[in-house]
């Protein structure tokens, strides 16, 4: 049923159809839209089997999560930026623990200065947690990642948390047209969450123990082994849910003019704006594609090393910064295509919800290939240092 | 032979028995029997559990387990009659120059 909604009402509407059996959240700009239509839902008894908590805290939410999840609920959580960090400590542990819940993070900057606008540096921050990552482009790729993302997080090979990025305002805020599923889709689509061993009186068990060094090294091994794992079950979960909701997302990647000579990669929503700039440089006669790097974390070296194998220049759009390096997209994406040799260059954009018009991008990405644009941060006035 | 790794770190109970403690710490806590008038605080106080009051030779008293003894020494500061001191193990008598 195509209905025009905001970027909340496509995920909590999504989350709803997956049968959560605990919500628990703490209000967050821009996510709290999100909770808060689950909570409405929640209160007009749409969500069968289903507690919602609130929580004081985003640590105490994501706490109440671990718990639930390790007793075998499918849970759920929104956050983004200091809520996303305030639950890093609890979702480090989710993951050693390899419960999979399921958040979704509505990226925003991250202090100080206050802001509660869009970039990804809030996800950035907990790119090493054994947390799967995937980026979506709109509304609609949000919504359809929710079943997904349960799918992928509780197969047995995987058991890890999941964490939907879906840019702020850009898209938690947008009206679009999305086509919300059908119950009975999701429902054939995804079964019910019954792990073997979860907390109960009967049989009792205690999660994330204690590992002296004799032992806990193959627990992380264990965690690297089943990321590995999730890179080949995610491409076969996105090939279902092309069938069956006959949306096809692409794999790991999309690739918009695979024969191409320069390519542009992103991530998020920018995307969409992307497909524009790409189409109106062809037309100018300049050989560019596009790479929509759609999950971050497993990072699909392999797809990538393929898709990248004969450009000769790559621009790289990141939201984000390494303080004391660079771009984090392009820092993963250079150690991915370490050995070959085309030429890197990094823009870093965009930075706490600053604008990034259709034209500006396009002269940047032409220079670039034109050799007339160097690396580093675009968009931003210049200023003199001043202790106040 | 390929070990057996329980995901997520997940535990039956008791398996913390395992895990002797007892030669974490560099001092141990001993108990002065005479003193010791088995008011049991210190078994409520010990974090690892290890202290416990038990009759020896007629009388209760509390005894240490020294195979979990982490040697924090929260047993001889929460005693009320002084009856539990702190000991140096023999490994760490050692001169340092
Ligand atoms: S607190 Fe002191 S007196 Fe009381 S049981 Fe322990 S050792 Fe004995
Ligand atoms: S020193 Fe600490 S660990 Fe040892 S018995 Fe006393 S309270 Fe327990």
């Amino acid at each position: 049923m195509k209905k025009v909604v905001r970027g909340f009402y496509s995920v909590a509407y999504a989350v709803k159809l997956c049968k959560p059996n605990i919500i628990c959240a703490y209000p967050i700009t821009p996510q709290t839209e999100i909770v808060e239509n689950l909570a409405l839902m929640y209160a007009n008894g749409e969500l069968e089997n289903c507690k919602y908590i609130t929580a004081e805290s985003e640590f105490a939410a994501a706490s109440i999560l671990v718990g639930a999840s390790a007793a075998g609920a499918r849970t759920f959580t929104a956050t983004c930026s200091q809520g996303l960090i305030l639950m890093s400590e609890v979702l480090f542990n989710a993951a050693g623990m390899r419960l999979p819940i399921v958040i979704v993070n509505t990226n925003r900057a991250l202090s100080a200065p206050l802001s509660i606008w869009n970039d990804l540096q809030d996800s950035m921050a907990l790119r090493d947690a054994g947390i799967i990552q995937v980026y979506v482009e709109n509304n609609q790729e949000a919504h359809d990642m929710v079943p997904q993302a349960y799918k992928i997080a509780e197969d047995k090979r995987v058991r890890l948390p999941f964490m939907i990025c879906m840019d702020g305002y850009k898209l938690t805020h947008a009206y679009e047209p999305v086509d919300l599923l059908d119950q009975n889709v999701v429902d054939s689509f995804l079964p019910p969450y019954s792990p073997e061993v979860y907390l109960t009186t009967k049989k009792p068990v205690a999660f994330g123990c204690y590992a002296p060094p004799h032992i806990y090294m193959e627990f992380r091994v264990a965690m690297q082994r089943a990321m590995e794992r999730a890179k080949e079950i995610m491409e076969k979960v996105f090939a279902d849910w092309a069938e069956v909701s006959g949306r096809n997302w692409g794999g790991h990647l999309e690739v918009v003019y695979p024969d191409s000579k320069n390519f542009v990669i992103a991530m998020g929503s920018i995307v969409g704006l992307l497909r524009k700039v790409v189409e109106e440089l062809r037309n100018e006669g300049i050989s560019v594609g596009l790479v929509k790097l759609r999950t971050f974390r497993p990072f699909p070296v392999q797809e990538l090393r393929k898709s990248l194998e004969n450009a000769e220049k790559i621009i790289v759009i990141d939201r984000s910064v390494s303080f004391g390096y660079e771009g984090n997209l392009s820092i993963e994406l250079k150690s991915a295509l370490y050995g070959m040799s085309p030429e890197v260059i990094s823009f870093i954009l965009g930075l706490g919800g600053r604008d990034v018009p259709k034209d500006f991008l396009k002269e940047l990405v032409k220079n670039a290939i034109l050799g007339k644009e160097k690396s580093g941060f675009k968009g931003f006035k210049e200023f003199e240092e001043v202790i106040p | 032979m390929k070990i057996r790794l329980n995901i997520g770190a997940i535990s039956e109970p008791l398996q913390s028995e395992q895990f002797k403690t007892g030669d974490w710490g560099t001092e141990w806590s001993f108990v002065d029997r005479e003193k010791c008038t088995a008011c049991r605080v210190c078994e409520q106080f010990c974090p690892d559990g290890c202290i416990e009051v038990k009759e020896i030779e007629g009388k209760e008293v509390a005894v240490v387990d020294h195979n979990y003894c982490k040697g924090c020494g929260v047993c001889a500061s929460v005693c009320r009659y002084g009856a539990i001191k702190m000991e140096l193990k023999e490994l760490f008598k050692v001169d340092v120059c």
